[in-house]
């Protein structure tokens, strides 16, 4: 291992102020090790005592080079990349993924699967607002969230592991439809979890929101307005905190949200507690969507029957030899995409998750980009933080809901 | 598409003098403008046509094309308007110069370094250019299409011992 | 061996000091708070309420380094990463373990690229790699309790 060297300010003089260049104000390592970053999120901090006068981000210590290694797969294989991404999302990134190569492809799906897609989508939201919440209320030192978070969290990994043996890596949702059909115990699990999912979100709510100490660490911290948010790219419950109404489910729907009857929480303050709200009625809009696709789940196929897109299904294969070429053909090169780019985008639980997808009209993806939500949110970090004293600075780390996997990629 | 983003377009490509592609069968049409006017070209597009948010903004590699090389990919969105507005500009891959757009939209600051630092397209006016994925000691840029994804072979039963051999093992005090 | 009997019932133990000292190391072998990417999710799946590693004398992760004897390496280790991990195990007092949790950190996973350390035993010795990605909490629990028996097995000689 090669002797680790000093750290200076080389190349970073421009971004802190001369006072802190002659030694008046302090300049403080923040991370890459430190239990409130969530992750893996170095911060270089010019402090006056104890106020927060800059905070410049250094991020790309979980570089996974993901991008460039889906040019190496196929479309289908290059799949299970995306779930390591923004990994508290990851049914919302095989979606986004799965949206853009169909609509490169031009592959319908059935409703019966968009409709999964949905239920799968909106639980794995819960579930990442429920990690945000336990997480970011133990950085305020609300302990007792953290147990009962992940205690729901559990049953919602329960009911994916369920539909597709895994936890959190689940690669379901796939080109065409999903993986195979959900199990006959899946409805009673989601319904299970609906009935107790509005009662535990109040008692999460009676431990916070109205506790006084929760109020002074979060009212009028890390204020941020409407068009500076809009500006500096913000977007999910950070935007809609500040009153901005940018949601994908309602702006370009897709996977038929559109049929769902919801709202999109709105506040106008813009600061910490305005987004610790914003994420709470998201929750209950989240069980009121999937309570809808759940009513009204209808019958059919799950997966496009596009054979050269999209595989046969197992029973198939024993008895058609054109299914059995098919399958082999899908497995070992892969299908060639046409030639062009597409742009598609999902509403995860931090903002807009785009992926950016070019095809060279061979059977691995050309470029891949995404535009990841956490990457844009937290560039924002320095405007919000200036002025604030350190413990602030944790409060607001914590409600912008940061994912490291998601910014570096 | 509606009327409204397709009047947009026509006025943008007479006034920056661009063209027009479609993206694939299903997508979008898609206006190029030449790299040089792209930082005049954003300003028009967020003052007069209201785009207030820059969604995307990355580059595309079509090595081994010297001229343009690049691509820069951007995607404008126009909350009030609820239209979204994709803008390419052709970069040459022996001067990868791009002016910055930084000052209309904030956020662009860390997306033009993240393609300046993947990429190696370097964004003049940009006010903090330094590499922000990678180690500031980095060589190459990785996303170029010349740069080698950098696979290692892994370790099987069959070739276990062989690779064993000269995998370099941390050991528990460092070597002074 | 003659000694017990002939103190009777004082309240005397007699043991080795080796399973002594290495009963209370496995008992209160606190890991630091170090995650780094999916796989800390699930460390901290383990620790919550279904799981409980407290029940192993692990409830409490330190964030500092000086306070840990147990590095849980939780995800993919990037090369930007790997030389602060590198001085973050260099912090640790000894004795000292680590554990590789997860498919990224024990070789690489699927990220076989240009980015990712192809396991973080070229950055750290590793006693336990745990498999999976991202292994469950039972599997860490198991991992943990690997890591234990093996503890107990270390003899006095080898103690540095």
């Amino acid at each position: 291992m090669a002797q680790i060297e000093e750290v200076t300010l080389d190349g970073m003089t421009h971004l802190v102020s001369n006072r802190a260049l002659e030694g008046e104000t302090m300049l403080l390592n923040m991370g890459p090790q430190h239990p409130s970053t969530h992750g893996v999120l170095r911060l270089l901090l010019e402090l006056d005592g104890e106020t927060v006068l800059n905070a410049i981000p250094d991020i790309g210590f979980l570089h996974t080079g993901i991008e460039k290694n889906m040019e190496a797969k196929t479309y289908q294989k290059a799949e299970v990349m995306t779930d390591r991404m923004d990994y508290m999302n990851t049914v919302g990134n095989n979606l986004a993924y799965c949206l853009a190569v169909e609509k490169l492809v031009g592959l319908d799906v059935p409703v019966r699967a968009q409709a999964l897609r949905v239920v799968l989508a909106e639980l794995k939201r819960i579930s990442s607002h429920l990690v945000w919440l336990g997480t970011s209320a133990l950085d305020l030192a609300a302990m007792s969230d953290f147990m009962y978070t992940f205690r729901e969290r559990e049953m919602i990994l329960g009911i994916l592991e369920m539909v597709s043996g895994q936890r959190m890596m689940t690669t379901y949702i796939r080109p065409g439809g999903v993986w195979r059909d959900v199990p006959v115990e899946f409805e009673a699990a989601v319904r299970d979890l609906l009935k107790i999912m509005p009662r535990r979100i109040d008692e999460y709510e009676s431990l916070l929101t109205k506790n006084p100490l929760f109020i002074d660490r979060t009212a009028g911290i890390g204020k941020i307005s409407a068009e500076d948010a809009v500006n500096w790219g913000l977007t999910g419950a950070t935007l809609r905190g500040s009153g901005v109404n940018y949601d994908i489910r309602k702006f370009a729907p897709y996977s038929g949200y559109e049929q769902y009857d919801f709202e999109v929480p709105l506040r106008t303050e813009g600061d910490v507690r305005a987004r610790y709200l914003v994420r709470i009625a998201e929750m209950r809009q989240s069980v009121r969507i999937v309570q809808q696709a759940m009513d009204k789940m209808p019958m059919g196929p799950v997966r496009s029957n596009n054979r050269k897109f999209v595989p046969p299904p197992r029973s198939e294969i024993g008895t058609s030899m054109e299914a059995l070429i098919h399958h082999f053909k899908l497995w070992t090169e892969g299908f060639n995409a046409p030639r062009g780019f597409v742009y598609s985008a999902v509403e995860s639980p931090r903002g807009e998750q785009g992926v950016y997808l070019e095809s060279d009209g061979g059977p691995k993806p050309f470029r891949v980009h995404f535009r990841n939500p956490s990457f844009d949110n937290l560039q924002v970090l320095p405007v919000m933080a200036k002025g604030f004293l350190v413990a602030d600075l944790v409060a607001i780390i914590g409600s912008v809901d940061i994912v490291l996997g998601d910014i570096d990629r | 598409m509606s009327a409204n983003l397709a009047t947009v377009i026509e006025a943008l490509v007479k006034r920056f003098d661009g063209q027009t592609t479609e993206g694939c069968a299903t997508g979008e049409t898609t206006l190029i403008v030449p790299v040089e006017k792209i930082a005049e070209a954003a300003r028009v597009i967020h003052d007069e046509f209201g785009f207030n948010l820059l969604s995307s903004l990355t580059a595309v590699d079509y090595w081994p094309e010297e001229n343009p090389r690049f691509h820069l990919v951007y995607r404008f969105t126009s909350i009030p308007n609820a239209q979204s507005l994709d803008v390419r500009a052709p970069v040459s891959g022996l001067q990868p110069f791009a002016p910055t757009i930084e000052t209309v939209y904030h956020n662009a600051n860390w997306n033009e370094r993240e393609v300046y630092d993947l990429f190696g397209i370097k964004f003049e006016g940009h006010s903090d250019l330094r590499r922000i994925l990678m180690p500031h000691d980095w060589e190459g840029h990785p996303l170029r299409k010349d740069y080698p994804l950098g696979y290692e072979e892994p370790q099987f039963t069959f070739n276990f011992d062989e690779i064993d051999v000269r995998k370099p093992y941390a050991k528990n005090r460092r070597a002074e | 061996m003659g000694l017990e009997q002939k103190l009777g019932n004082m309240g005397v133990v007699t043991a080795r000091l080796e399973d002594l000292v290495n009963w209370s190391r496995t008992n209160a072998m606190w890991p630091m708070l170090f995650g780094l990417a999916c796989c800390a999710i699930e460390m901290m799946s383990a620790q919550a309420a279904n799981y409980d590693m407290s029940r192993f004398g692990m409830e409490l992760m330190r964030p500092s380094p000086r306070q840990s004897d147990l590095m849980i390496v939780a995800g993919r280790v990037s090369r930007k990463m790997a030389p602060v991990v590198r001085r973050l195990y260099d912090q640790m007092p000894d004795p000292k373990w680590v554990i590789a949790m997860g498919d990224c950190a024990s070789c690489g996973g699927v990220f076989n690229n240009y980015a990712v350390v192809q396991g973080v035993d070229e950055v750290v010795p590793v006693d336990v790699y745990v498999a999976g990605c991202p292994p469950r909490p039972e599997a860490l629990i198991h991992g943990v309790i690997t890591l234990h028996e093996k503890v107990r097995r270390e003899r006095m000689k080898d103690w540095a």
